[in-house]
């Protein structure tokens, strides 16, 4: 199963669902909803954090948080 | 206007979006510089309150507007979400009369959340459209009418740089009803299976939930959280047409170059550095300009008011108390001026993304980065800017850590030892060799910053995950007259809070300097008169009232409370006097300066000059040389550099943390930081 730390810049995924409750919590109401169409838009010097484009804005987050929402196939 | 001042109304108005939602510069837009701050109740979150007027019918309506922290919605993840959530439900007080939900225009969907989260709690609403300049460059229509009627509130278009919509904003407040519609699905409150009628009671139930109910809330809020993203949709679908792609390209391309292995670093190093170079810089002419007029009046007043101590309590008191305050404003406002700019151009998120990585090596976050660098400015909003990382270990380091940045209070007591050790013409090539010189103090600050989270990430348990989600703004030409309201209004507070604890210690300080015990104190006036019939000539009558002065002040209970401690300080180099200004900068390191020339020019009313001329003067009674050399300046710096000498920092701290232990081991740490690098610097050089 692919997530989202595993996309490449430029890519595109669709997010499916959450493995952590807590995390899937904040990025949901930041507009992470399953179904959403998200691009990864560039990867932080140092390989991490990650930044994705989603619901029209840009949002960040570490590779670890990434590795937690699951897309679809 | 004066035919209806019986109906003179105030209406309480919440000002509440996403952070990132221009929020705060449509507040400045409002109020200007009609602003106070002060507290919520029970945290030391500053609670920004402003007000205009405007007009209903022919009566005059005052406004009350409250700008609460940014959130992202009413289950809040962090302290500062936490604060706008329990303002909004009337947690604490009365709730507002109504609440303006700002948005940004060109991000809508996002924000539409926290707006049906609002509606929802049956208090009347306006939805702002906020930065629709914004929205319309990139191509979007969005049809305004049509969101006022699907969520039943008043819908306004603002710009907020232009002001364009702010008179529709405050009529339309006037006119706001409860809306009609709600966006919470009835059947979900009662999966609760708790006695909870509506969506307000559901939201003030998680402040005192158990484990259970927690667990419940959790899971509503994840459904109700989906429930509203499907109307918001449907919302979105029918009222905005956006363009299918190539959206924020100048934020893209910007971003290449900013977040870039190489330039990225490089970029920010030499925007801190230029930062630093042009608050020295910039600086220097109003501060020559204050220094001269206070030296002026104090000249003046001390020649046209009779000799006495009513004239030396104004003189060397008042008016050296006063210039003391007076002259940071100028470093002050620069300082916050550069900070509100990198802040709001977005470029302080980046930096966040870019630092995230080496932060958490160190036991921080990337959102400790703003904070961090705030810290040079001033300690105390920095801490409480700690609040929005959500993990507690990295939020207690955070707070730890700060007071070690370089703050502002600290510039005056670099400025002034800085202009003791080097030169006023030198310069490295195109670089002025003082500004360097700050610059190095200041990376100093960081790296005892850096390496005290290294040591506390090992010694700090926490079993709580940390995490890092942040959004990263679309860059934004910076709006200068909120930056300027924004300075403005710190300049206020400095010079009221700092002020009046640096005035009163000058006049304590004067008096401590200028009184003794009347045997001791008495007897050295008593000795020298009689030595003063004996001696003849100008110079040699100079000589003795020299003498003199300074033995009264070594009589003086300053001098008394200086020879104390000097044993302790004896061995980082520093004398009694320079004691008594240690003493008196544990309640504020900017008392420093002020000391200095309360200490000096006590008993010496004659000669009037600067602080600065006053220390290079200053000789080694016993061999003659200067007291202020190389090896003293550097190791007060130092001493400066690290010391916790700030009681409203250890106020925050203990009330963020809630623990005397914290606060304790920080003031106990950085002092003995402190001393053991003066004593290392002082016998190095």
């Amino acid at each position: 199963m692919k997530t989202l730390d595993q996309l490449k810049p430029g890519e595109y995924g669709v997010i499916k669902e959450f493995t952590q409750r807590d995390l899937a919590l904040k990025l949901i109401e930041m507009g992470c909803l399953p179904g959403e169409k998200i691009k990864l838009t560039k990867i932080a010097p140092l390989g991490d954090p990650i930044a994705i484009e989603v619901s029209g804005y840009e949002l960040s987050m570490r590779k670890q948080e990434a590795s937690a929402v699951m897309l679809e196939d | 206007m004066s035919s209806g001042n019986s109906q003179i109304k105030t209406i309480s108005v919440a000002l509440l979006g996403n952070p990132n939602s221009g929020k705060t510069t449509l507040f400045n837009t409002l109020t200007g510089l009609n602003q106070k701050t002060g507290n919520y109740p029970g945290v030391t979150v500053d609670k920004h309150v402003g007000f205009t007027k405007t007009k209903r019918a022919d009566n005059e309506v005052k406004l009350q507007i409250t700008d609460l922290p940014g959130t992202y919605s009413l289950f809040p993840k962090s302290l500062d979400e936490e604060v706008a959530c329990k303002e909004l439900i009337g947690f604490h007080s009365a709730p507002p009369d109504v609440a303006v939900v700002v948005t940004d225009a060109s991000t809508l969907k996002r924000h539409l959340l926290l707006a049906t989260q609002v509606i929802d709690l049956k208090i009347p609403v306006v939805l702002v459209l906020n930065m629709i300049d914004e929205a319309q460059k990139l191509g979007l229509k969005i049809d305004a009418d049509e969101i006022s009627r699907l969520l039943g509130v008043k819908v306004v278009m603002v710009n907020s740089r232009s002001g364009e919509g702010i008179d529709e904003l405050k009529s339309k407040i006037l006119e706001a009803k409860e809306s009609t519609n709600t966006f919470i699905e009835s059947a979900r409150i009662e999966t609760l299976k708790q006695d909870l009628k509506n969506y307000k009671d559901i939201v003030t139930a998680q402040f005192d939930a158990d484990i259970d109910l927690k667990n419940k809330l959790n899971q509503f809020e994840e459904k109700d959280t989906f429930y509203r993203f499907k109307t918001i949709n449907y919302i979105f679908a029918r009222t905005v047409k956006s363009p299918l792609e190539g959206t924020r390209k100048l934020s893209f391309t910007i971003d290449k170059y900013v977040t870039h292995p190489v330039f990225g670093y490089l970029t920010l190093l030499f925007v801190l550095f230029s930062v630093f170079q042009f608050i020295f810089f910039l600086a220097e002419y109003p501060m020559d300009w204050i220094e001269t007029f206070f030296s002026f009046l104090m000249q003046k007043t001390s020649d046209t008011l009779p000799q006495g101590e009513v004239s030396d309590l104004l003189v060397n008191g008042v008016l050296a108390g006063l210039s003391g305050v007076i002259i940071f404003v100028p470093q002050i406002a620069l300082l916050f001026f550069f900070i509100g700019l990198l802040e709001d151009s977005g470029y302080m998120a980046r930096v966040s993304f870019i630092m995230d990585k080496v932060f958490r090596r160190f036991g921080l976050n990337g959102k400790s980065v703003i904070p961090i660098v705030s810290g040079v400015a001033c300690a105390v909003p920095s801490i409480l800017g700690s609040r929005t990382i959500s993990n507690m270990k990295e939020r207690l380091i955070t707070i730890f850590i700060i007071p070690l940045m370089s703050c502002s209070a600290r510039l005056p007591v670099y400025t002034l030892l800085i202009s003791l050790l080097i030169p006023d013409d030198a310069v490295l090539g195109i670089l002025n060799l003082k500004g360097l010189t700050l610059f190095g103090l200041y990376v100093l600050g960081f790296a005892a910053t850096m390496l005290t989270a290294l040591a506390m990430k090992y010694i700090v348990k926490s079993k709580e995950k940390s995490y890092f989600v942040m959004e990263l703004p679309v860059y934004r030409l910076p709006q200068w007259k909120s930056i300027g309201i924004i300075v403005v209004n710190k300049v206020k507070v400095f010079l009221w809070e700092a002020g009046k604890i640096i005035l009163a210690v000058s006049v304590i300080l004067w008096f401590l300097s200028s009184h003794g015990p009347s045997d001791t104190f008495g007897k050295v006036e008593e000795n020298f008169a009689q030595q003063m019939t004996n001696v003849d000539g100008e110079e040699a009558k100079k000589d003795l009232i020299k003498k003199m002065e300074s033995q009264k002040l070594e009589a003086s209970y300053a001098g008394i409370l200086g020879k104390k401690i000097e044993p302790v300080i004896k061995p980082l180099g520093f004398d009694w006097k320079i004691g008594i200004a240690l003493i008196t900068s544990f309640a504020a390191r900017e008392v420093f300066v002020g000391t200095m020339a309360t200490i000096y020019s006590a008993n010496d009313s004659e000669n009037i000059s600067s602080v600065r001329e006053k220390l290079i003067s200053e000789k080694n009674a016993d061999t003659g040389k200067p007291v202020y050399n190389t090896a003293v300046c550097l190791s007060l710096l130092v001493f400066y550099a690290f010391a916790m000498q700030c009681m409203s920092t250890l106020a925050v701290v203990y009330r963020e943390t809630q623990s005397w232990k914290w606060m304790t081991s920080q003031l106990v740490y950085m002092s003995g930081l402190a001393y053991f690098a003066s004593l290392v610097v002082y016998h190095i050089f």
